[in-house]
Parts: structure tokens; C-alpha cells; sequence
């Protein structure tokens, strides 16, 4: 047996790489490409918007964080350098009085070390961000079998990042006729999917995008902003799509920043030692 | 490290630890005073380069190990924590994913360069089969290091590859299942595989450093070759490595690191992808299973066989091919400098091992030349798969009819009697384009 595997073995071999593959091409998902959003962190010398990072926030908190966990994420992260409340007189973000605040009004399950009985109490800044639901389990039946995503790096998580989510929230449309919707579903062209098998229109006229089970939420208004921006569906994509860029990583500006010091510091130390080099190299020839 | 030593220990306290452990003649001959061709161009540089990247590696992956969790349901959230709470951690680890790319691209300029050089050939063959198993173990430690992050990316990757191994069981039943099993330490790809990738993962970095060892022993016992490919005849020939390629190495190290901090502070995720920052779900396969990019050339030899076995037989067929390459070449001319038939044939390698690579990161059935339009308006012609097999057929076809027939029948230039000859009198030899760095013609 295995010599004749062997055997067939070396004929397949020489004959493999003349074989053509059978089947044509398949069917392609096709996506609208994302929207820039020009956002401020972008680049090498990029920097977050404190202002967008806290109206991000709101839109989490208010919006978002009714399904969605981030479970990477403390609320001591919203005052540390970098983060959405940070204030140079509190330097530990655990004494930063608006993480303390914004914590004090959640209410996180724990256990009482008394009783051992389970319990509601309010969050300091060393917890993590409440989730919305105890289970997946508990999270698809209230979702109609769909699982909101875990955001702590949904940025990172996504080709296209911030754009991504900033067209997504911003992008929900109309189905173009000859679109069939299933029941719990919503259209949105630059959510990855395969819409050919329900489309009865022309076949060649596929539409880009494809049916995400969260609705639109992002309407006008929905979220009132404290500084007075106005509240439009783009505004609150924009600045949750900051906000979320910035939970995915909140450390890239100092990333950023370090990054540039140490290639000063590469240029300077590269030029010098090409500097010995040519001094040390110029009495050979070679 | 062998050869006539010139080291005269000078203080009472080096001629008692030489009587006893020759240790610091052992360096001096070695770093300071060997003798290496004075020709050396920048390509041979990249040695210095990836002893810097195996350092960087060990270093950072020494320190990312002390928070690292090897446990499925802790791996990917203690890799998250490590850039959100450990100082530095996001620099230490950007550092250490982005340094295994810097590694692979280092490593592939430096094969490159043996393979245009001829520097596998007599007496180098084991220099160059010692980097052969360095080049196996860097393999193996970047798939196994890649999978502890345990992103869906590291988990489908860890899925596939261990899966190349029950294609045994087409050549005898029940032995690929059995081996991938015993990979697995389980039946599916899970707890146990993560634990033993990572215990592995820290284990053969050590074992590559001790195979550089070895390396950098048989490559000074014949010596450096150099971009002439002519052995070295005299003392006019050569240079003491210290200080004549201690600061041509360090310049050209110092300008890697430019690049290389470039992708660490600037652009740390784009060499990676997004999909591997989604945690590992058994459950959900992602749409589209693509190894990091120095793996993408023999992601597209194995997917260009539709058979499973000769498609596992042909991605290690290719990288086996890379340890009999010294005799598999006929020509007694090391340097291509002197062979232009083998130049342009060279030339085509590289570019088919770059065309295979994008045809690894390109899905299967997409399509390359256009033919026609299908009914859904989509393209139709010469797919990935298809065109991807003209390059595996020349990337076999160099190793095995190209370097084998053309030494025995090209025409060769002139090969200089030494070293100091085309260097003394300026362009009496063809310059291989682009190879002779112009920095070292002015110096």
C-alpha cells in the first residue's frame, strides 16, 4: 500500500503543477470602501481630540454601552494621560475626580464579603467598564441570536479602523429596491456581506455591503453634547469612532511621541556612524 | 576561532584566564582581528543585522514572557494587558511582532545575497546548511509565536498548519490523524497546543542562537566569501574585522533600526492583521485564513497543487531544495558577478518568489488576466491558483535545471586572480547592478 502511494505519489507530483483548477470564480463579497473620516490621531504627529474623546464617550455610554461590553477597558483608563478626562492636577488617574464620578453612577455586580451574597454596588475608578449582559447567552436572546462585539479594540479589530466605524454608524441606508431584508436585519453598504441570494435584480448589479442585526442608532440628536456641538448623525459617528479608536489604544500618542525622539536619535547616531566609517574606511581602497 | 591566533595577552590577569579558558583570545581572534575580505559590500552587512534581531527577540520575548498567560481563555486579554498596563508594554511588544518580520526580511536579503554570491559553495557548504537549520527554526518559532496572542488569525493559522500534517494519512491511513493529534495534545486545536507552542516558542530561539553559533564558527574557519567570489590570496586581501567592519556593520544596523522603529512606533499593526485582534473563536472561521507575510510565498506553493499531500510535499519540497543547493550548482564561478546568464536567471527567481508571495495573500480564486464576465458581471480568466503554478514550476525549475545545466554550459567573464585586483583598478570587473553599495567605492 504505501509503495503504491508512494508511486502515485511521484506521478501526481510531476503531473500537479500542469493541472488546472476546476470552478470558476466565486461569489465575491463586496464592500463600499470606507469614508475618511480625517481624523486628528492620524499620522505620526497625530493627536486625539480631548473634546471628541469625551463626546465619544457620552455616545458610548449613552448608546453603545447598552449592548456592547468593553471589558478591556477600567474607569480609571478615562483619566489617565491621554484618556478623555484627563487633568494634569491628577496625575493618577485613580484619584482623577471625573473617573470617580463617572464610576460612582454605575452600578457593578459583586459579592458581599459579609454574606457572600451577590450584589449591586457602585463602581470606582479600578473597575471595569459594566457589561451590559451577565452571559453571551444572555446577550443573543435579547439580541435576536446576534452577539453585540466586545469594543475594547474594535478599531484595531476592523480593516479600515476608525473610517470603518465612522462610515458604519453614519451609513445605514435605505435597501435599493429588489433587496430582500430578512426579518431582524438592516442593510448597511459598508458592512462585509454576500447580498447575491437576496436580490432579485440584475445580476450583475449585486448592491456593495451587506445585513448587520444592529439597527441604526445614531439619529439626530440623540446624544446631547455638553460643549454645545451639534448633535448630527456624523458628528456622533465621528466622535465615537474616536473615542473607540482611542480605547483600542490608548497608549499611540505616547507611541507617537516616543517614536519621534527615537528617530531623531537613529539619524543622528546612523549619520555619526557613517561618519567613522568613511573616516576609518578612507585609506583602503576597496 | 581557528587558524593562527595573534593574540598576546598583556596583564597578568589575561595570561592566567588564557592558560585556562581562552576565552578573550577567543573573542579577539574572532571579532577583532579576523581577517575579512576588504570588498565587502552593504548586502554582506545583513549577518550583523539579524545577530541584532535574534538579540532584539530574545530580549524582548525574555520580558514579554513575565506577563504573558499561556492559557486559552487568558491569552489574548494578557497580550491586550501587556499594552495597556505593563510600562513599556506596547513598545515591547510592537517591538517583538514587528521584530519578527525585521528578522524575516533580514533573512531573506541575506539568502539572497549567499544564493547571488555563491557563498554555499566549496568550502562553505555547511556555513551554509547550519542557516538552512537556522532558517527551519526561525520558521517555527514565527508560527509558534504568532499563534500566543490566540486572535483568530493565530488560532485558524495553528489550525491549518497542524493540519498540513494529516495529509499523512493519504499515504498511510490513520498516521496524520495520529500526528496531528500528538501535535495537538487533544483533538482539536486548543489549551494544550497554546501550552506547548508557548513552551516551544521560548525553547528554539535558544536553540537558534547556538546554531548561529555554529554558523559563525564555520563561517571563520574558511572565511568571509565576498561580492568577487574569488578566495582570498594575501594580507593585501583582507582588513581585522575590528574596526573596519565593526563600524561598516553598526552603520548599516543603526540604518535597519531606522526602518525598523519605523514600523514599532509608526505603524506598528500594519504588517499584521485585523482579524487577529478579534480573540480566538473555535466556532466562527474567518473568511479568509492569510499567514504573515515572509510565510506568503509557500502559503501560495501549497495551495497551488489542488492535491493536499503534493501541496504539503511542495511547500516543504521548496525550502528542503534550499539544503542541497551546493551541489546542486555546477559552476566552479562562485560570484554571478561574472556569470551574466545566471544574473538574469537569478533575477527571474527573486521576482517569482515576490509574485508568489502576493499570490499568497490573494485569495485562491480571484482573478489575475481577465478573460471574460460571468453572469454576475464578476471577471473570469486566469486565477491566483493558476497563475501562481508558472512560478512554482520556475522556483523548482532554478533549483534543479537552471543552477545544475548552466554552470556546466554558460559563458563566464574574466574572474580576477585576487580580491585587490578589480579593487585596485576600478570597474575592471561588471558590477552586478545595484549590488556594490556606491558609499564603499568612495571610501
Amino acid at each position: 500500500m504505501l509503495r503504491n502511494a508512494l508511486k502515485s505519489a511521484l506521478l501526481g507530483a510531476g503531473v500537479a503543477g500542469l493541472l488546472l483548477a476546476a470552478g470558476g470564480a466565486s461569489a465575491k463579497t463586496k464592500v463600499e470602501e470606507p469614508r475618511n473620516g480625517h481624523f486628528s490621531f492620524e499620522g505620526p504627529f497625530g493627536k486625539f481630540d480631548q473634546a471628541a474623546l469625551q463626546r465619544g464617550y457620552k455616545v458610548y455610554a449613552e448608546v453603545c454601552s447598552s449592548c456592547h461590553a468593553m471589558n478591556l477597558l477600567f474607569y480609571r483608563n478615562l483619566g489617565q494621560p491621554g484618556g478623555p478626562f484627563f487633568d494634569p492636577k491628577h496625575p493618577n488617574p485613580n484619584d482623577s475626580p471625573y473617573a470617580k464620578a463617572i464610576s460612582a453612577d454605575i452600578k457593578v455586580p459583586d459579592i458581599d464579603p459579609d454574606t457572600g451574597d451577590t450584589i449591586q454596588r457602585p463602581a470606582t475608578p479600578a473597575d471595569h467598564f459594566r457589561a451590559p449582559f451577565p452571559n453571551e447567552a444572555a446577550a443573543r436572546a435579547t439580541n435576536g441570536g446576534a452577539y453585540p462585539p466586545d469594543l475594547s479594540v474594535i478599531a484595531k479589530a476592523r480593516e479600515g479602523g476608525a473610517n470603518y466605524i465612522f462610515s458604519l454608524l453614519s451609513g445605514y441606508a435605505p435597501p435599493p429596491k429588489g433587496l430582500t431584508v430578512p426579518a431582524g436585519k438592516y442593510y448597511n453598504p459598508y458592512f462585509p456581506g454576500d447580498l447575491g441570494s437576496f436580490w432579485t435584480g440584475p445580476k450583475d448589479q449585486v448592491p456593495k455591503g451587506g445585513f448587520i442585526s444592529m439597527p441604526f442608532q445614531l439619529t439626530p440628536g440623540r446624544v446631547t453634547f455638553d460643549d454645545g456641538t451639534k448633535s448630527t448623525t456624523e458628528q456622533q459617528a465621528h466622535d465615537v469612532a474616536t473615542f473607540l479608536a482611542w480605547a483600542s489604544e490608548p497608549k499611540q500618542e505616547e507611541r507617537k511621541q516616543t517614536g519621534l525622539a527615537v528617530m531623531i536619535y537613529l539619524f543622528i547616531f546612523t549619520g555619526l556612524a557613517y561618519g567613522s566609517y568613511r573616516r576609518i574606511w578612507r585609506n583602503v581602497a576597496h | 576561532m581557528s587558524g593562527h591566533s595573534n593574540y598576546e595577552p598583556k596583564t597578568g590577569i589575561e595570561r592566567w584566564l588564557d592558560a585556562r579558558l581562552p576565552i578573550i583570545r577567543m573573542a579577539y581572534d574572532s571579532a577583532i582581528d579576523y581577517p575579512t575580505p576588504k570588498n565587502l559590500n552593504y548586502w554582506w552587512t545583513f549577518g550583523g543585522i539579524l545577530a541584532v534581531c535574534l538579540v532584539v527577540q530574545i530580549v524582548t520575548g525574555v520580558v514579554l514572557a513575565m506577563h504573558y498567560v499561556p492559557n486559552s481563555d487568558l491569552a489574548f486579554n494578557s497580550v491586550e494587558s501587556i499594552m495597556r498596563d505593563v510600562n513599556y508594554g506596547w513598545m515591547l511588544r510592537y517591538i517583538h511582532a514587528n521584530g519578527a518580520s525585521m528578522f524575516f526580511l533580514a533573512v531573506y536579503v541575506h539568502m539572497a545575497r549567499g544564493l547571488y554570491y555563491g557563498s554555499y559553495k566549496a568550502p562553505r557548504e555547511v556555513l551554509w546548511l547550519l542557516g538552512c537549520v537556522i532558517y527551519l527554526l526561525m520558521m517555527a518559532t514565527a508560527f509558534m509565536g504568532y499563534v500566543l496572542p490566540w486572535g483568530q488569525m493565530s488560532y485558524y493559522g495553528a489550525v491549518v498548519i497542524t493540519n498540513l500534517f494529516s495529509a499523512l494519512d493519504n499515504v498511510i491511513p490513520g498516521v496524520g490523524t495520529a500526528v496531528t493529534t500528538w501535535l495537538w495534545g487533544g483533538f482539536a486545536v486548543d489549551n494544550a497546543t497554546l501550552n506547548r507552542f508557548f513552551s516551544l516558542h521560548y525553547l528554539l530561539p535558544f536553540m537558534i542562537a547556538g546554531v548561529v553559533g555554529l554558523h559563525i564558527w564555520a563561517l571563520h574557519v574558511p572565511g568571509n566569501n565576498n561580492p568577487t567570489g574569488v578566495s582570498v590570496k594575501s594580507k593585501a586581501d583582507t582588513v581585522p574585522f575590528h574596526p573596519y567592519y565593526t563600524v561598516k556593520d553598526g552603520f548599516a544596523i543603526l540604518a535597519f533600526m531606522i526602518l525598523f522603529a519605523w514600523f514599532v512606533f509608526f505603524e506598528p499593526n500594519a504588517l499584521a492583521h485585523a482579524e487577529n485582534y478579534v480573540p480566538a473563536n473555535p466556532l466562527q472561521t474567518p473568511a479568509h485564513i492569510v499567514p504573515e507575510w515572509y510565510f506568503l510565498p509557500f502559503y501560495a506553493m501549497l495551495r497551488s497543487v489542488p492535491n493536499k499531500l503534493f501541496g504539503v510535499i511542495a511547500m516543504f519540497g521548496a525550502i528542503a531544495l534550499l539544503f542541497v543547493v551546493p551541489w546542486l550548482d555546477t559552476s566552479k564561478v562562485r560570484s554571478m558577478r561574472y556569470r551574466p546568464a545566471a544574473r538574469i536567471f537569478f533575477a527571474i527567481f527573486v521576482v517569482s518568489v515576490l509574485v508568489l508571495g502576493w499570490c499568497g495573500g490573494k485569495e485562491p480564486d480571484d482573478v489575475v488576466i481577465a478573460i471574460g464576465r460571468d453572469a454576475a458581471g464578476d471577471p473570469t480568466g486566469l486565477s491566483v491558483t493558476v497563475f501562481s503554478r508558472f512560478f512554482v514550476l520556475y522556483y523548482y525549475g532554478y533549483f534543479l535545471l537552471v543552477l545544475p545545466i548552466l554552470g556546466l554550459r554558460e559563458k563566464v567573464l574574466p574572474v580576477p586572480d585576487t580580491i585587490s585586483t578589480p579593487v585596485l583598478s576600478h570597474g575592471g570587473s561588471a558590477l552586478p547592478t545595484g549590488a556594490t553599495a556606491e558609499a564603499s567605492k568612495k571610501g
